[in-house]
């Protein structure tokens, strides 16, 4: 199995067996959200702390010793071990990786071991430099992965978990009736010859329409409808009763429409 | 082939289902327990026929959004299938400390050696600016020090008539002593990442530091006392504090790169496993250093410093024995001396120093 130290925002994984996938980086951004959760959590952790074993030291100077004692080892514990004990425990995720369901993965795409979280975690301060995480953001921005400096020494990679979910046709006004349809041998050749990426930009360029100038709209569906005539080719009565973006609309509906058995 | 994907996709979501409730079973931790051979075999089959699955919808058809899904699905699957926590949860901490540890630390020796040698040649120049200009005493050692600034001798007169309570504020002193330290291993160790600069630059300038406080007692005819008092812990302070420098240095020598044809990631793999285990080494020995530091080197009663010489120098000699020695075992004829591999199998000679 090897890794692709590929474009920005993916690392494209492959797999023995031949398959490849990509998962998404999680960008500078969201990581230094994640990490000023992480970073409350600690805080008011060491703060109930602080309460709790306030109270132990009011028993005495025996347990006053005792208390701060236990404090300082508490605080030691927090600061280092909260996010190697969260990741170990919650398969690479802390609370504030949760909330930006961000993941933390070994770059092979594999989980974690434990021997990589502690490295990730223990290699933390060089990150911190010399002020809130400035080298490691900026390594982040640098490398090709988003990997911070610990990342690098651990060999993982923080990535985006992204759920997917349908893209609602209704909302898109692509839904309705769809000439396309009745000629299911041609659409399966269009969704054939039709690349993830040019379904994903005829989506787009549906999805923003609107905000478009009229001049651009124009020019922009007429070239998208012209490329994808040429891929699959209906019958002139269909062609010609579609303007151009109706012609990429119905092409939408027919690429992400599902199955209706 | 053109493929009909609303049949596809009717024929295949069941399967894609059934292997989601698996994985969201694993991610949530309801399948702790390791597998029945049926059930693993189910999994592996619903992965298997999954992943068939993408790569016939991006070969034949152009449907972005299962595409996508499938993906996300076989990402997350592939993540669960591969999972290697039973090894790592099966760790032995005898074997590890017995054994694990020695055995690395002697594979990076020489980044102890040199880790060592740049912290007492700081020590000997500290020692040597002291001794020919003693105005720099308070330019050489740092504020947080400052109990140090004054005559050696009036602080010893003063140690050695105070009376010694074994609990005021023995055990938070002790507790600090082991997470500062601790924090200071790991921060030698970490600052490698700088070509192994600021990690040479941290032990030089530390060794400067105590250069300069042993130069000043023993001037000052007070070597007993010093050695009384700084070798009972030192003993395993300092060494642990040179293992931070030895993780450092190796982190330095993957960073560069020297002698290897390896990639950085894959250089940083082989060290992974080494790096942890001197480590975590330093820690344990910094965690008996607080609490000798703490409960007996403060005690300065004139006819207790030959005990707490000897101790200091049975540490000394016992702790170079175990990293020395420990984890080897005679094997064949006896004469034959084969060295006990870590347990992580990282035996490779492509990044040892």
């Amino acid at each position: 199995m090897n890794y692709k130290l590929g474009s920005r925002n993916s690392l494209t994984i492959s797999t023995p067996d031949g398959l490849s996938f990509q998962q998404t980086i999680a960008t500078p951004y969201a990581r230094g959200m994640a990490a000023l959760i992480d970073l409350l959590m600690i805080i008011v952790c060491n703060f109930a702390l602080s309460i709790g074993l306030g109270v132990l030291g009011a028993l005495g100077s025996f347990f006053a010793d005792a208390a701060t004692s236990l404090m300082i080892l508490g605080f030691f514990v927090t600061s280092v071990g909260y996010g190697m004990i969260l990741e170990w425990l919650m398969g690479g995720q802390t609370l504030g990786k949760k909330v930006f369901r961000l993941r933390v993965i070994d770059q092979r795409g594999l989980m974690l071991t434990l021997p990589q979280v502690i490295i990730r975690n223990l290699l933390r301060p060089v990150d911190l430099l010399p002020v809130y995480y400035l080298f490691g953001a900026l390594f982040c921005f640098f490398s090709k992965n988003c990997q911070r400096l610990g990342d690098f020494a651990a060999g993982t990679v923080v990535i985006r978990e992204v759920r997917p979910s349908a893209p609602d046709l209704e909302t898109l006004g692509v839904a309705g009736d769809n000439s396309f349809t009745r000629y299911p041998h041609i659409e399966a050749r269009l969704r054939q010859r039709t690349t993830p990426e040019e379904a994903q930009l005829a989506l787009d360029a549906i999805v923003r329409r609107d905000t478009l100038p009229p001049e651009r709209r124009l020019e922009l569906f007429h070239d998208m409808a012209n490329h994808f005539r040429e891929l699959a080719t209906f019958p002139d009565e269909v062609q010609e009763a579609l303007s151009d973006e109706q012609y990429v609309r119905n092409t939408v509906q027919t690429l992400y429409r599902k199955s209706q058995a | 082939m053109i493929l009909d994907l609303d049949k596809f996709i009717a024929k295949e979501q069941p399967v894609w289902e059934e292997l989601e409730r698996f994985v969201v079973d694993k991610e949530e931790g309801k399948e702790q327990t390791a597998m029945p051979l049926e059930k693993a075999n189910r999994f592996l089959y619903l992965y298997q026929r999954a992943s068939s699955d993408l790569v016939r919808l991006k070969t034949f058809a152009g449907e972005a959004d299962t595409a996508f899904y499938l993906e996300n699905l076989i990402a997350r699957a592939y993540r669960q299938l591969h999972i290697r926590r039973k090894r790592e949860l099966g760790f032995r901490p005898l074997r590890w400390f017995l054994v694990s540890l020695p055995c690395t630390f002697r594979r990076h020796w020489k980044a102890f050696a040199l880790s060592t040698a740049l912290f007492l040649f700081g020590a000997l120049l500290g020692a040597l600016v002291l001794g020919l200009d003693y105005d720099q005493k308070r330019n050489l050692i740092p504020e947080q020090f400052g109990h140090l600034y004054g005559d050696p001798s009036d602080r010893v007169a003063k140690e050695e008539a105070a009376e010694f309570d074994n609990f005021a504020s023995r055990q938070t002193f002790s507790t600090s002593l082991m997470t500062h330290n601790t924090k200071v291993a790991i921060f030698t160790a970490a600052s490698g990442f700088f070509w192994g600069i600021l990690t040479m630059i941290l032990l030089f300038y530390n060794g400067i530091i105590i250069g300069v406080v042993c130069f000043d007692y023993l001037q000052a005819g007070e070597g007993v006392f010093l050695t009384a008092w700084l070798l009972p812990h030192g003993s395993f302070e300092l060494p642990a504090i040179f293992m931070g420098g030895q993780a450092g240095l190796m982190i330095g020598r993957a960073v560069i790169g020297w002698g290897s044809e390896l990639r950085l990631p894959e250089r940083f793999r082989l060290i992974r496993n080494d790096l942890l285990t001197i480590l975590g080494g330093a820690a344990v020995l910094l965690i008996w250093a607080g609490l000798v530091e703490s409960f007996l080197s403060q005690y300065h009663k004139p006819e207790f410093y030959p005990w707490k010489i000897t101790l200091g120098l049975a540490q000394l000699i016992l702790l170079f024995a175990f990293l020395g020695y420990a984890g080897k075992r005679t094997s064949g004829s006896g004469k034959k001396r084969t060295e006990v591999l870590s347990s992580d199998g990282l035996s490779h000679s492509a990044q040892s120093n």
